[in-house]
């Protein structure tokens, strides 16, 4: 459901445990979370979403405020009003529910990594090559987000790892409700790893936390090395930067220096790897990282 | 074009507080390093709010400007977008405001 978005109100988003073939909805109403959600705590980590942002406190006075963007109709002047403060930030839902991931994830010493691309960046391909290779060393689960289909599903599944696939329906990012969903679907235990790889976006999974570690951002070379000035937001929101496809550098133009020096100029604490998913080359560099984070989130835990 | 939908929460989370009382204005913080446009949520509102408690209300955006504070040199500046570096130079910077996207109020119409 991506109500948030825009990207229809009819968007229904589902979600299918390639483990047990189970199909379920995700959400009737992707913002009304104050619903009954025992049909998905099937395993007894339910998440009851019950916040309380409104703080109503009425006020017998009414006020002027002369600001811009004034979209005035039929404003009823003859009647009395009273002007209630809210001071609610408007995606208070979604972080909220993303901060009860975090928790969850930290609990069981889980490292949550929130993979963001344009589509075609070779996300898919790298968590494929990922799994081949670390999986009888981290415990890897995927949670998969795409508009439509298990395709990508099923590749994870066929490289070895369990994984859940949310499809948005028309929706153009993953959200934390969908994350805990997907999570509850996963169940990965304690001191695993999780990568989500969001829809491809760069623009609204900026704006969406999941309650991940880090935002990984994927550019690859068959892309503009200004990706990172044109979309600041993702490249200044994501922590490490994996530079994808590089074994086809000598064929393109893309210029590498410059592209770091963009994402640099947007995020000065940016990462970057520069790999191919595809021959293997820098695979060793990104395994260093996921592994160093790894740890780093089991022992945060008992801080 | 993420503003339709982050209209539909704006109207949503209004619309739960007013619990059925017709709205006559809404008041937001939009800031312009927010990654949300004002003049989108605004095209936007009339058409989400009918049919809702919010339907004919008033909207007013209050942008708020970028603003940050050089970690270098400790000077404050006006950032007009989000990758402004300080004029010593440096990127290493807080950012004091502009990110914001709350709805600040609303007014609610009562029968007299």
């Amino acid at each position: 459901m991506c109500a948030h978005c825009g990207c229809g109100k009819d968007a229904k988003a589902t979600m299918i445990n390639l483990q047990t073939g189970q199909e379920m909805d995700v959400a009737d109403d992707g913002h009304a979370h104050d619903h009954d959600h025992r049909d998905h705590q099937q395993d007894g980590h339910g998440h009851d979403h019950h916040h309380a942002h409104a703080h109503d406190r009425d006020h017998g006075h009414s006020h002027e405020h002369g600001h811009g963007h004034d979209h005035g109709h039929r404003h009823q002047e003859s009647r009395a009003a009273s002007l209630v403060e809210l001071e609610t930030r408007v995606l208070a839902k979604n972080d909220a529910l993303a901060g009860r991931n975090r928790a969850w994830l930290a609990g069981r010493e889980i490292l949550a990594l929130n993979l963001v691309s344009s589509p075609g960046a070779g996300k898919t391909t790298l968590l494929e090559r990922t799994i081949r290779d670390l999986k009888d060393e981290l415990a890897l689960h995927v949670l998969e987000g795409d508009q439509a289909t298990t395709n990508d599903a099923e590749r994870i599944r066929a490289a070895g790892a369990p994984v859940v696939q949310v499809n948005t329906g028309t929706g153009c990012h993953l959200e934390a409700d969908m994350v805990a969903r997907g999570l509850a679907a996963l169940k990965p235990g304690p001191g695993s790893v999780v990568l989500i790889e969001n829809v491809g976006n760069l623009v609204c999974p900026a704006l969406f936390d999941l309650g991940e570690r880090a935002k990984v951002v994927i550019l690859s070379v068959t892309e503009g090395e200004d990706k990172p000035l044109k979309y600041p937001h993702m490249f200044r929101a994501a922590e490490i930067m994996i530079l994808n496809k590089i074994d086809l550098l000598p064929h393109v133009d893309f210029d590498v220096p410059r592209a770091i020096a963009n994402a640099l100029q947007v995020n000065p604490n940016i990462t970057t790897l520069r790999l191919s998913a595809r021959n293997g080359e820098g695979l060793e560099a990104w395994y260093r990282w996921l592994r160093r984070e790894a740890v780093a989130a089991r022992e945060a835990a008992l801080v | 074009m993420h503003e339709l939908g982050i209209t539909r929460n704006i109207v949503s989370i209004v619309g739960e507080v007013a619990k059925g009382r017709r709205v006559a204005r809404v008041t937001l913080e939009v800031g312009r390093l927010s990654g949300v446009m004002s003049d989108a949520i605004a095209f936007c509102f009339d058409a989400v709010a009918q049919g809702t408690a919010l339907e004919g209300a008033r909207l007013e955006i209050r942008e708020i400007e970028g603003r940050g504070r050089c970690l270098a040199c400790g000077v404050e500046f006006a950032m007009p977008t989000l990758f402004t570096p300080c004029t010593c130079g440096s990127r290493q910077l807080e950012r004091l405001q502009g990110e914001e996207l709350k709805i600040k109020t609303m007014e609610l119409e009562e029968a007299v």
